[in-house]
C-alpha cells in the first residue's frame, strides 16, 4: 500500500444508523490526520418549544425525538419531571415501568444486533441479504425483537410513541392476567437470547481495545434503568441534579449534535459496554454466567464486542421482564397525582444506548420555563471520533473499500442514533429566578 | 435487500427532518418484513441497508419535514426520482412537532442562543412535504400505522385506491365500544377532528385523543373548541391541544390561532 499521498475514507451517508451522518477520515501516510463524525441531520430544536408547554405534555412531546428509543425519553422526562414536583410514585407503578423499559431495550438491542450491526461482521449489506443465507437466524431476531415490542404495545398501546406513560406513573396500567399472557414468549425470548449471547460470542472481532471513562448509572440492588448514582471507573459518583457541573459540551462545526465531554477529563463512553463494566455484580445470575461463557469479563474494552454484551443484556431484559411480571400487583391507580408547583427537576435513565439526562424549570402553572436534554449519542459522539482516530491508524495499509467498511462498523458499535444527537443543538437560555 | 431482479418493483426511504420513527415502522413490522422484501426491491434504505441504488426508483416513501434549504433542494431531486411519491407520518405530511418553530422568530432564538450562531443551517419554518413538490399519497400518523403502509404499498403495486379511511377517532372509538371519555368523564379529547388510523388508543387507554392523524375529513375544530371550553379549558390549553403534532396542518393551525386571538 502507498505511504505517498493523502488518503481519505469517505462515506456520505452512513448505513444501518438511525438518522443521518456522514463520515471523513483523512489518512496521509501512516498518519490519521482528520476525522470527522459529520451529523447533518437538521435541528428540530426541542427544548426550544418545549418551553410554555405543560409538564404533562413533556413525554408525549420527548419521544417524539426518537423512533426508536420513546420510552426512555418518556421515562426521563417523566422522572424529572415528578423530582422537580416531589411526587413519589407507586412501588408497583416502578416495577411497571422497569418492564417498560425491558421491552424498548429488547426491541432496540435486537434491532441493533441482528439487522444493524450483525450483517457487518458476516459481510452482508443487510439483513435481508443476511437471511438468504441464514434465514432461521433472522426470522428468530424478528421474532424477539416482536417480543419486546409486544411488552411495549401491552402498557402503552404501540411500539412507536406508546401513549400510557404519565407524569405520576400511567394513563392505565395492565392486569396481572394480561401481564402473564407474555409470560410463555418471554420464556422463549430468555432462550433466545442466551442463544444470541453464544452466537455472537463466535462472531470475529478486530483486535482494538482503548481504556475508556465508562459512564452508567449504578443501583445498589440492581442492574439500572431509571434510578441510581451516576458512576465511572475513573472515580464519578454523583446525583443526576450535578450532571452539568461534570459535563460541558462543545459546539463544533462539522455536527449538528454538541460534542459532550467530562470536564477536565475528556470524552468518555455510554451504554451498554459501560453499564455492563460498572454493574456486572447486579446482572442475575443467568446473565452472568452467559457472559463468562462468552469470555466477557469485565471491563472489556474492546468495543466491537458490545454486541456479545448487547446480548447479554437481552438475556438480562428477558430475565427481568418475568421477574417483573410474576411480582406484579396492580397498583390501587394507574397514577399519583401531579398537581403544579415551582420547581427544577433532573432525571438520568438508561436508553437502550446510554444514559438520557433531562432537566426542567416548571413555573407555578405547571408550564416548563426552560428543558435541557443530553442524549447518549452527543455524549458518545467525541468518543466515536477518537476511537476512529486511533483505529483509523490500524487500517492506513488496507485497501480504502474495506478500511471505509471497518470504520463503518466501528461506527455501528455505538449503535449511533443520531436523530437523537440532533434534537438538542438549542442551548437553553437561563431565566433568572429559576435556579438550578 | 440489493436483488437485480428487473421485474421487482423498487422502493426507497428518504428521510428529511424527522425522528425515524415512521421508517422504523417498517422494520417493526416483523411478520411481513421478509415477505416484502421478497415482493419488493428494496434499492435505498439507509436505514437498513448498506446497498445503495440509484434511481430511479417505482415508490418513494419520504419520512420528515423540510427544514433546510439543503432539503428543500434535495426533496425536488427524490420528486424527480420517484415515480410515486408517498409521505409518511405527520412530520412529511403537517411539518410535525418542528413545525412549533413557526409561530417563534428562529432567526433571532439562533443569535441569542449560539455560541456560534454561523455554524447553523436552518429555514424559518418546517413545512410538510406536498408544500414543496406534487406528492401522490399522504399517509398520516404520529406514528404511521404500519398496517397501513402495507396496505398503501400494496395498493400502490396492485394499481388501485388504498383503503386508507379519512373518518374520524371517534368511529374507531365506538367500534371497540369504548365508552365515550368527553361525554362520560368531561376529558378533552381531539377524537372528534382527528382523522382515524391509531385503533382510538388514547381514549382506550383512559386518556383524550392527542391528534397523532391530523385533522379528518371536514373536521369542526369551532364546535370542539366551544366544548372544550365548556369543560373548563382556557384559551391556552385549547390552543396547545390543537398544537401538537399536526400543527401546521391548516385545519388546526387555524384552530390555535383562534384561541391566541381570542
Amino acid at each position: 500500500m502507498t505511504r505517498r499521498g493523502a488518503r481519505t475514507i469517505r462515506v456520505d451517508t452512513l448505513a444501518r444508523v438511525e438518522g443521518e451522518g456522514s463520515l471523513y477520515i483523512k489518512l496521509v501516510g501512516e498518519r490519521v490526520a482528520d476525522v470527522k463524525l459529520k451529523i447533518y441531520e437538521p435541528p428540530r430544536f426541542f427544548e426550544a418549544f418545549l418551553r410554555g408547554r405543560h409538564f404533562s405534555e413533556a413525554p408525549d412531546i420527548t419521544s417524539r425525538i426518537c423512533g426508536i428509543c420513546p420510552i426512555a425519553y418518556q421515562m426521563s422526562a417523566a422522572h424529572a419531571i415528578e423530582r422537580a414536583l416531589g411526587i413519589r410514585i407507586d412501588p408497583a407503578v416502578r416495577l411497571l415501568r422497569r418492564l417498560f423499559y425491558c421491552g424498548e431495550w429488547i426491541e432496540s438491542h435486537t434491532l441493533h444486533v441482528y439487522m444493524l450491526h450483525a450483517p457487518d461482521f458476516l459481510g452482508y449489506q443487510d439483513a435481508i441479504a443476511m437471511a438468504r443465507d441464514h434465514r432461521a437466524v433472522v426470522e428468530k431476531a424478528l421474532r424477539l425483537k416482536k417480543i419486546g415490542n409486544r411488552i411495549v404495545q401491552l402498557l402503552g398501546g404501540r411500539e412507536i410513541h406508546p401513549i400510557s406513560a404519565a407524569v405520576g406513573g400511567f394513563y392505565k396500567t395492565p392486569t396481572k392476567q394480561q401481564l402473564h399472557g407474555l409470560v410463555d414468549d418471554l420464556e422463549w425470548a430468555l432462550e433466545a437470547s442466551l442463544e444470541t449471547v453464544r452466537w455472537t460470542a463466535g462472531l470475529q472481532f478486530p483486535n482494538f481495545e482503548h481504556d475508556y471513562e465508562f459512564v452508567a448509572l449504578r443501583h445498589p440492588d440492581e442492574y439500572p434503568f431509571n434510578e441510581g448514582r451516576l458512576v465511572s471507573n475513573r472515580g464519578l459518583d454523583i446525583d443526576a441534579a450535578e450532571f452539568e457541573d461534570h459535563f460541558v459540551e462543545l459546539h463544533v462545526k462539522h455536527s449538528n449534535a454538541l460534542h459532550s465531554v467530562v470536564r477536565g477529563r475528556g470524552s468518555y463512553l455510554v451504554g451498554p459496554l459501560a453499564r455492563f463494566n460498572l454493574n456486572f455484580d447486579k446482572l442475575p445470575e443467568a446473565a452472568r454466567k452467559a457472559a463468562l461463557d462468552a469470555g466477557l469479563q469485565p471491563p472489556v474494552k474492546n468495543i466491537f464486542r458490545s454486541i456479545v454484551v448487547r446480548a447479554v443484556e437481552l438475556v438480562f431484559a428477558c430475565a427481568e421482564a418475568l421477574r417483573a411480571i410474576h411480582e406484579y400487583q396492580p397498583p390501587a391507580a394507574p397514577g399519583v397525582e401531579a398537581p403544579n408547583r415551582i420547581g427544577v427537576g433532573q432525571a438520568i435513565t438508561e436508553a437502550p444506548r446510554g444514559i438520557l439526562y433531562h432537566r426542567y424549570a416548571l413555573d407555578e402553572n405547571g408550564l416548563i420555563v426552560t428543558a435541557k436534554i443530553v442524549p447518549p449519542t452527543s455524549q458518545n459522539q467525541k468518543r466515536i471520533e477518537d476511537d476512529l482516530r486511533e483505529y483509523a491508524a490500524q487500517l492506513v495499509a488496507w485497501p480504502i473499500e474495506e478500511a471505509t467498511w471497518k470504520c463503518e462498523q466501528a461506527v455501528r458499535s455505538y449503535d449511533p442514533c443520531i436523530s437523537c444527537a440532533t434534537h438538542f443543538l438549542k442551548l437553553v437560555v437561563e431565566r433568572e429566578g429559576v435556579k438550578d | 435487500m440489493n436483488s437485480k431482479s428487473k421485474c421487482k418493483p423498487s422502493i426507497a426511504v428518504f428521510k428529511f427532518a424527522s425522528c425515524d420513527g415512521c421508517q422504523l415502522t417498517l422494520l417493526d413490522a416483523e411478520d411481513e418484513l421478509l415477505g416484502i422484501a421478497g415482493a419488493v426491491d428494496i434499492a435505498y434504505f439507509p436505514e437498513a441497508t448498506r446497498a445503495m441504488a440509484k434511481g430511479p426508483y417505482d415508490i418513494g416513501l419520504v419520512e420528515g419535514s423540510i427544514t433546510t434549504y439543503h432539503d428543500a433542494q434535495r426533496i425536488q431531486e427524490v420528486r424527480r426520482q420517484c415515480k410515486t411519491l408517498i409521505t409518511i407520518g405527520a412530520c412529511a405530511t403537517a411539518g410535525g412537532i418542528q413545525a412549533l418553530r413557526n409561530w417563534k422568530d428562529v432567526d433571532e432564538f439562533i443569535r441569542v442562543v449560539y455560541a456560534t450562531p454561523q455554524f447553523i443551517s436552518t429555514l424559518k419554518l418546517s413545512t410538510p412535504i406536498a408544500e414543496h413538490v406534487p406528492v401522490d399519497f399522504e399517509l398520516r400518523g404520529c406514528p404511521i400505522n404500519k398496517y397501513q403502509l402495507i396496505e398503501l404499498i400494496t395498493a400502490t403495486l396492485a394499481g388501485r385506491k388504498p383503503n386508507v379511511p379519512s373518518y374520524s377517532v371517534c368511529i374507531e372509538c365506538k367500534r371497540k365500544a369504548n365508552v365515550c371519555i368527553a361525554v362520560a368523564r368531561g376529558v378533552p379529547c381531539l377524537g372528534p377532528v382527528t382523522q382515524a388510523g391509531c385503533g382510538a388508543l388514547c381514549p382506550s387507554y383512559d386518556r383524550g385523543c392527542y391528534g397523532c392523524y391530523g385533522p379528518m375529513e371536514t373536521p369542526n375544530t369551532a364546535s370542539l373548541t366551544s366544548q372544550f371550553r365548556i369543560l373548563g379549558q382556557t384559551e391556552s390549553q385549547v390552543a396547545r391541544a390543537f398544537r401538537g403534532f399536526n400543527a401546521w396542518a391548516w385545519q388546526f393551525r387555524k384552530a390555535s390561532e383562534e384561541c391566541e386571538r381570542t
